[in-house]
């Protein structure tokens, strides 16, 4: 007959399991920190540099071309940081980073993240392009909330967060440069610490 | 209600099947490499629990094809479902008549 240890040992094996084969745990806070800075990084170069600060929705810049090829650089960089520090804090935990947890939680997030990138292509070919930064943190903030249910909840907050500032920014254009920066510039940065202090540590 | 030693169900006695039925349980299917890469066990280990347990008739296999090579997943029965929550029910209450 087992002992009562070994009960408690099971029990924890099946907690184990079941949040390991459901959440992907291995994100990571740095990551988000990184991505953080990116943007504002981005975010300076667009404003500073390139003058672009829409403040009406049909909004027409010389350097349109140039501020989207910034946007696809700050997006590339804060993705392959994520799945580089992912990877690297999968490996320290002795799991695989590409699991059935990561894979349903990039299937949730692509969905949302796709259908809003197509949208906004469409707007900015028609010169709409005082709604790509409202737009851009709102379908942001819908994956990010999808995406919740296989890893932390905390991330839920972080959609919800982003869909807020996404939304007042729909409503007032002339500061939708700030509030973008806000949302994936400083809301990314706090987020990122505050995760690496309450589980990577 | 006074639950014992003999409530737990005898499938459920080894960690492979408990993993199994545990990663099913929150999992609408998994294939064969996923259940693989989570309980970290070998091929033929896992192919002789995932058989014990398909006769039971805990859990029900799916085979279907992907580009050509066959693949196949695993999800868990209703009866699957009964037995387990059952068998963490027990172990529940074993755990705190024992405190």
């Amino acid at each position: 007959m087992k002992e009562e240890r070994d009960y408690i040992q099971d029990i924890a094996e099946i907690r184990s399991m079941m949040e390991r084969s459901s959440k992907f745990l291995s994100l990571s806070g740095w990551a988000g920190a990184m991505a953080g800075i990116y943007a504002l990084a981005g975010g300076y170069v667009a404003y500073n540099m390139l003058d672009f600060n829409p403040d009406t929705i049909y909004y027409s810049s010389p350097n349109l071309s140039a501020v989207i090829a910034v946007a696809v650089l700050v997006m590339v960089l804060a993705i392959g940081t994520a799945i580089f520090l992912s990877y690297r804090k999968a490996n320290k935990r002795d799991e695989t980073a590409w699991n059935a947890a990561s894979r349903m939680l990039l299937v949730n997030m692509a969905v949302p993240l796709i259908a809003g990138g197509i949208l906004i292509l469409i707007l900015l070919s028609k010169g709409l392009v005082g709604l790509v930064p409202p737009l851009t943190l709102l379908f942001y903030g819908l994956a990010l909330y999808m995406g919740s249910k296989f890893t932390y909840d905390d991330l839920k907050f972080l959609g919800l967060i982003q869909m807020g500032l996404g939304l007042l920014s729909a409503g007032l254009i002339a500061y939708s440069l700030f509030f973008w920066g806000i949302g994936f510039g400083v809301v990314h940065i706090v987020y990122g610490i505050y995760m690496h202090l309450r589980y990577e540590r | 209600m006074k639950l014992s030693i003999d409530d737990l169900h005898k499938a459920f006695e080894s960690r492979v099947r408990l993993g199994i039925m545990s990663a099913l349980a929150v999992n609408d299917s998994l294939d064969f490499t996923s259940l693989k890469e989570f309980l970290d066990v070998t091929d033929g280990n896992l192919a002789t629990h995932i058989k014990k347990l398909e006769e039971e008739g805990f859990i029900e296999v799916q085979k279907s094809f992907i580009d050509n090579k066959p693949n196949t997943s695993y999800s868990m029965t209703t009866e699957g479902q009964k037995a387990f929550e059952d068998h963490l029910k027990a172990l529940e209450s074993i755990i705190n008549s024992q405190k």
